[in-house]
């Protein structure tokens, strides 16, 4: 059979770059991000059960300078993908297809993980003074 | 009986009634994926919250905190469904971006390993601590 171009459906590239496909991929970004926060947490949980000795090791590297990089990472990512995925599990139920409801809850999203992620750190730094 | 609709359909009536689709699974791994998803919500805010609120982080505080009764039993839960709920959807994502066989099917099994490693760790650690092991 001679090898003929096919139509293809339009790739990624084709598409006009919007909230909404932007939200999409950062749902996946920070949902790999956050499975590699489950190795973190693991890893804290060991160190307590290894005792104080093995507890002080875990926390000088969550509280050096890459392990609050790292925790203010998880953090963000945990509040996208949370609110996000309370926007997906509406769209799931059949609930805020519209468009404008679409960007608003989007935007929602995007803002509000944004203000919590600074909000948990300015009380984190408030009380660890 | 609709002949029509059998006739034009190349799906067997059987896989039809089973409504299993080519994976054979259904709607299983996506309807799970929302039920953990539901289930992080409490469980996650629960966690963020206790740890925020402790008055410190040194160790005997935390290991106090962990080995509630409580404390213990939701941060177990909290591993376990976090691990499957993470395993779900970086499976998809694989699944999704990685097209040779070989790679997809290292990769996929390497995560299995990985979230059952990971899971079984964290649980048993918390076990310790709640069954007051962490200091023998």
């Amino acid at each position: 059979m001679p090898a003929r171009a096919r139509p293809l459906s339009p790739h990624l590239e084709i598409y006009r770059w919007q909230i909404s496909n932007t939200l999409s991929i950062l749902h996946r970004v920070t949902g790999a991000i956050l499975a590699v926060g489950l190795i973190a947490l693991s890893f804290w949980l060991v160190s307590i059960a290894g005792g104080p000795d093995s507890y002080a090791v875990a926390m000088r590297f969550f509280r050096g300078a890459v392990g609050i990089f790292f925790l203010i990472g998880w953090s963000f990512a945990f509040y996208f993908h949370l609110l996000n995925g309370v926007r997906h599990l509406f769209w799931d139920a059949g609930r805020g297809f519209e468009k404008a409801q679409r960007h608003a809850s989007g935007w929602f999203a995007v803002a509000g993980s944004v203000i919590l992620t600074l909000g948990t750190w300015i009380w984190i730094w408030g009380h660890s003074s | 009986m609709d002949l029509g609709s059998l006739i034009l359909s190349l799906r067997s009536p059987l896989s039809r009634v089973e409504g299993l689709g080519s994976a054979k699974e259904g709607t299983a791994h996506w309807w799970s994926q929302r039920v953990t998803a539901v289930a992080l919500i409490p469980l996650t805010l629960w966690l963020a919250f206790s740890l925020m609120t402790l008055p410190a982080l040194d160790y005997d505080t935390v290991r106090v905190w962990l080995s509630v009764p409580v404390s213990g039993f939701l941060a177990i839960l909290l591993v376990a469904v976090t691990a499957y709920h993470a395993y779900l959807g970086t499976t998809v994502i694989t699944e999704d971006y990685v097209h040779s066989t070989g790679m997809k099917v290292l990769i996929l099994t390497t995560l299995k390993f990985l979230y059952v490693l990971c899971g079984g760790l964290g649980m048993f650690a918390i076990l310790r601590v709640v069954l007051g092991f962490s200091r023998l």
